[in-house]
């Protein structure tokens, strides 16, 4: 598989492309890509896929902006996917981070794409998943960027490797964080804005606190809370070292492999619900029977992309007519 | 028989600078001829953002909206034969003030005036340009440092010049209301006040001589009434704020001083004869009231719209303020409106609301915070919005734009021959003088004064000093700049354009809609479009209400910003897999730079995403745009979005069918 980072945009319009002529070829680059991917260099793992979440005025755009020029000091390159809410009411989206992250202008070693969430409310857009697999096989590290409203801490960390939470420093915060449930879901938590001093060193032993009681990790990775300043660059180096680090856990622990099945299950489920509904789901046992055997296709499996189910959802559609 | 008494008139200037300093210098000598009292120099925009005329972003830009000064033989050339110890110069510049500074009182050194008999102003207003003019270059904090040096330096330095002018004029260009005007120049101003009140260097007995020398710069709208109070309600503020929260007990330090350009955004492209009459009325709001009278005076031309103006138009808006002044009566008589009612209590409304809003400003944590968070951009976002929707369904009335527009053929515009035409080859020239400039002097001299200004600005001393010195050694605006970028890096302010308002049920825009989800399903997603500034022009209102109607209109638009260059505009197409293309320039670049973004699709293999530009092109420049490639030029006249976006949808359509 090349890595041609020209070739990415197109691949990314043919995944984004509703129109019933092009889905066959864009599962054929998705199981490409699957194939593709244990014979990278970087083995099986591929590139770490780091999702970055937090409320709006947090500063995440301004944080990635400062973690890709890290990156790029190290000679990595990197792929971003950028996702904004889309209206309610026109459909319509305006997609913002381009003008933020302006570490990748000019820049060949840097890929950025802008999303919107349609219709999605969780902060992702259909488009994510299968654009981050496109991009982890190109770059060498791969960002998706979400708004922090609702539930989407859930869904990009189903997505992603690493979850970063991104918090504003404030009194009043942590309560809320915990209230919501949010904690649960990232890996690591960096508060912005240390140049603030006294209110971001708060804010951070509240998150320690509130994480010490919380449950535990279930790899057993220990949760850490990271002062930085997104402005400043000051915390960026001990994040990179901290996303290297839990990556590294991934690997050892062996859940990498087992985080990577289970977003892809996802994006399959949803895909097949998307094109069939849940009545075709409910042909083959409902939501959790389907995300049981994809969970259960083994690596490299001619069904890794659901193409098998799809064929068994037409056919039990076509007997029920 | 006693003639009665006079008053002296305010400062005659009008804004102007162009091609090259010989080339203003003998337009200012010509204005001056003609009875104008006063400078205004205008900058091109790479002086005003820091880089020398040779460097890649320069490119298209020199020359075009002012005078490019690379160096003290540039100033000393601008200024020929005009005795710096007698002349009043306002110097529009910002981020590059204190450079700008420096080479003006190296430039009076050399003709042997004293820099304590120099008069004049330094715009040196950073936050505005952040909000709406976008020609900033360092980040808020470092700004706001060079901006309080000079403060502090011009103090007991230069005692009789205007360091600052707190501008307001260019929140009413981007669409504020009075009362945002109002409340944003005051927070403006007291984040101002405050750092340098903090400057240890500043002790508390100066402080009052400090805030006698802050001016500020107004807009003069249409609604001449309201504006008149305006004027009364910042006077009355601005003694309120000076006597309670900077202790100044002298009442003539408390004393608002101002000057004005009258309002560019409401003069129209079309019947532009008729932005004459809204130049005087305008001119009326800030001179009828004696107490709250302007202390300089600029008025546009009436061919704004259309282009840069000549000599000629330029007379005609000096004539305005010189009939005004010489012909009427106006300055026999002390202030009209006091005791008025319906002004007291206008007056009364508007000081409370701008006061609110101010607060609201000064509990975010002040200017520069309510800049970072873009809780100003976005006010001023959607005051302009709310201004264009009421010119589109005809609540506010603009003549000749959207009623009354009927017109007999205009007897003033010819055609090409109606504005100003910048000599093609003033680039190319300049860049031969840059460089042979930079041939003849001692460099060694240059790297010693560079060096010392690095280690000032390190060690927290006031840059002005070792500024003077670089400007006498041969330094250059970019090599200036560069210091300070090596520091601080390139900052980019926020957009402001994630709007919440949803948009008013509107039945143009349901059919619109529904023309972009049909588009969708041809197209296998929703229609994506592009928009973005290229060259330096940092006017970014037009772009954001474009992105905003985009996004209404049900698109998914990126919307990149300002200060992008061809190559980036064409990575940025590819990347995202954009539709369409709207380029947005207002600096009369777009000759250039469109032409260049154009080749670059074409190498690029996407020239069929359809590229429409907005901004201020003269005709014959749009129809050469045409020509190149270009599908659709849109400028001043082209008011309703809707329209627009009609034909943008039609573009895409044929674009996917092709």
């Amino acid at each position: 598989m090349r890595r041609d980072r020209d070739a990415v945009p197109e691949a990314l319009n043919l995944l984004d492309d509703r129109r019933p002529g092009q889905r066959e070829a864009a599962l054929a680059l998705l199981d490409a890509l699957e194939r593709g991917a244990s014979a990278s260099p970087a083995g099986a793992a591929g590139a770490p896929r780091i999702g970055l979440t937090g409320a709006p005025g947090a500063g995440k755009s301004t944080l990635l902006d400062a973690l890709v020029r890290a990156l790029r000091d190290r000679n990595e390159t990197v792929g971003i996917v950028a996702v904004d809410p889309s209206s309610r009411i026109s459909g319509g989206a305006l997609l913002g981070d381009r003008a933020r992250v302006r570490a990748g202008a000019g820049d060949r070693g840097v890929f950025l794409r802008s999303m919107a969430a349609r219709e999605r409310l969780g902060g992702l857009a259909d488009a994510s998943w299968p654009s981050v697999a496109v991009l982890a096989a190109v770059f060498d590290r791969v960002f998706v960027e979400t708004v922090g409203v609702g539930q989407s801490e859930a869904e990009v960390a189903g997505l992603v490797d690493t979850l970063v939470f991104v918090a504003q420093p404030g009194a009043g915060d942590v309560l809320q964080f915990m209230k919501a449930g949010i904690l649960e879901h990232p890996d690591v938590f960096a508060v912005n804005k240390s140049d603030l001093g006294a209110v971001a060193e708060r804010t951070a032993s509240e998150l320690q606190a509130a994480l010490a009681m919380s449950a535990r990790d279930a790899t057993g990775w220990q949760r850490p809370v990271l002062l930085v300043s997104a402005r400043d660059g000051r915390g960026v180096g001990e994040l990179v070292a901290v996303l290297d680090s839990h990556r590294a856990h991934l690997v050892a622990s062996g859940a990498l492999a087992e985080r990577r099945k289970r977003a892809r299950s996802s994006f399959v489920l949803d895909a097949l619900e998307r094109r069939y509904g849940s009545f075709g789901i409910e042909r083959l046992g409902g939501r959790e029977a389907v995300r049981a055997r994809l969970l259960a296709e083994p690596e490299g499996g001619g069904n890794a992309f659901g193409l098998g189910l799809a064929r068994e959802i037409e056919a039990a559609l076509g007997k029920s007519r | 028989m006693t003639l009665p008494r006079h008053d002296p008139p305010w400062v005659f200037r009008t804004y102007s600078g162009h091609t090259s300093a010989r080339a203003s210098n003998e337009l200012y000598r010509l204005n001056l001829a003609k009875g104008q009292t006063g400078l205004s120099v205008a900058f091109d925009l790479p002086t005003q953002t820091g880089y020398d005329s040779d460097h890649p972003l320069a490119r298209g830009e020199v020359g075009k909206v002012g005078v490019p000064i690379c160096h003290i033989e540039d100033m000393q050339a601008l200024f020929e034969g005009i005795p710096l110890d007698r002349m009043n110069t306002s110097m529009t510049i910002n981020a590059t003030a204190a450079w700008l500074l420096a080479l003006y009182i190296a430039a009076a050194e050399r003709q042997g005036a004293d820099p304590k008999t120099l008069s004049g102003t330094t715009q040196n207003d950073i936050i505005k340009e952040y909000l709406s003019r976008g020609t900033y270059a360092f980040p808020p904090e470092p700004s706001l440092r060079l901006i309080s040096d000079t403060i502090a330096y011009s103090v007991d330095a230069l005692p009789k010049w205007n360091p600052i002018n707190i501008c307001s004029y260019h929140l009413q260009e981007a669409g504020a209301t009075p009362v945002q005007e109002i409340a944003y120049a005051m927070a403006n101003a007291i984040a101002v006040l405050d750092a340098v009140r903090a400057r240890p260097d500043v002790p508390s007995e100066a402080l009052p001589r400090v805030v006698g020398r802050i001016s500020f710069f107004l807009n003069a709208g249409i609604r001449f009434v309201e504006e008149l109070c305006k004027c009364r309600a910042m006077a009355e503020l601005w003694d309120e704020i000076t006597r309670e929260r900077y202790g100044v007990e002298d009442a003539t330090l408390r004393r608002f001083r101002y000057g004005v350009q009258v309002n560019s955004l409401g003069l129209t492209e079309s019947q532009p004869e008729n932005n004459i009459i809204r130049i005087v009325l305008e001119a009326l709001g800030v001179t009828l009231s004696r107490d709250a009278r302007c202390r300089a005076l600029q008025l546009p031309a009436w061919n704004e719209a259309l282009g840069l103006p000549r000599p000629w138009d330029q007379q005609w808006s000096l004539r305005i303020q010189q009939v005004l002044a010489y012909e009427t009566d106006l300055l026999e008589y002390g202030d009209l409106f006091n005791g008025s009612p319906v002004v007291a209590a206008k007056v009364a409304e508007l000081k409370s609301a701008a006061r609110e809003e101010m607060e609201r400003v000064l509990a975010m944590g002040g200017a520069v915070a309510a800049v970072e968070n873009a809780y100003m951009k976005r006010r001023l976002v959607e005051s302009q919005t709310a201004r264009l929707r009421a010119i589109e369904h005809g609540e506010l009335k603009v003549v000749g734009l959207n009623c009354f527009t009927e017109t007999a053929p205009s007897a003033l515009v010819e055609g090409a021959h109606s504005i100003l035409r910048i000599d093609e080859f003033a680039e190319r020239d300049q860049i031969e003088h840059l460089r042979a400039f930079r041939a003849r002097r001692n460099d060694a001299d240059v790297q010693a004064a560079l060096t010392s200004l690095r280690d000032a600005l390190a060690s927290g001393q006031n840059v002005m000093p070792p500024s003077i010195r670089a400007a006498h050694a041969g330094a250059t605006t970019g090599e200036w700049a560069g210091v300070f970028r090596s520091l601080y890096g390139e900052y980019r302010a926020p957009t402001g354009v994630a709007v919440s308002v949803a948009p008013a049920a509107d039945e143009a825009l349901t059919g619109l809609r529904q023309e972009m989800r049909r588009l969708g399903e041809v197209l296998g997603r929703p229609p994506k479009m592009l928009v973005g500034k290229p060259g330096l022009d940092g006017h970014s209102n037009g772009a954001e209400q474009i992105a905003v109607r985009a996004r209404d209109v049900g698109m998914e638009v990126v919307y990149e910003g300002i200060r992008l260059t061809p190559e980036e505009i064409v990575s940025s197409a590819r990347d995202e897999g954009v539709h369409v293309i709207g380029l947005s320039i207002l600096s009369g670049s777009h000759g250039v730079l469109v032409v260049d973004v154009l080749d670059g699709l074409r190498k690029a293999g996407l020239e069929r995403i359809p590229v429409v530009v907005g901004g201020i092109i003269p005709e014959d420049d749009a129809a050469k745009l045409r020509e190149a490639g270009v599908a659709r030029v849109y400028t001043p006249k082209d008011f309703n979005l809707n329209t627009i976006f009609g034909e943008i949808a039609q573009l895409v359509a044929e674009s996917a069918a092709g």
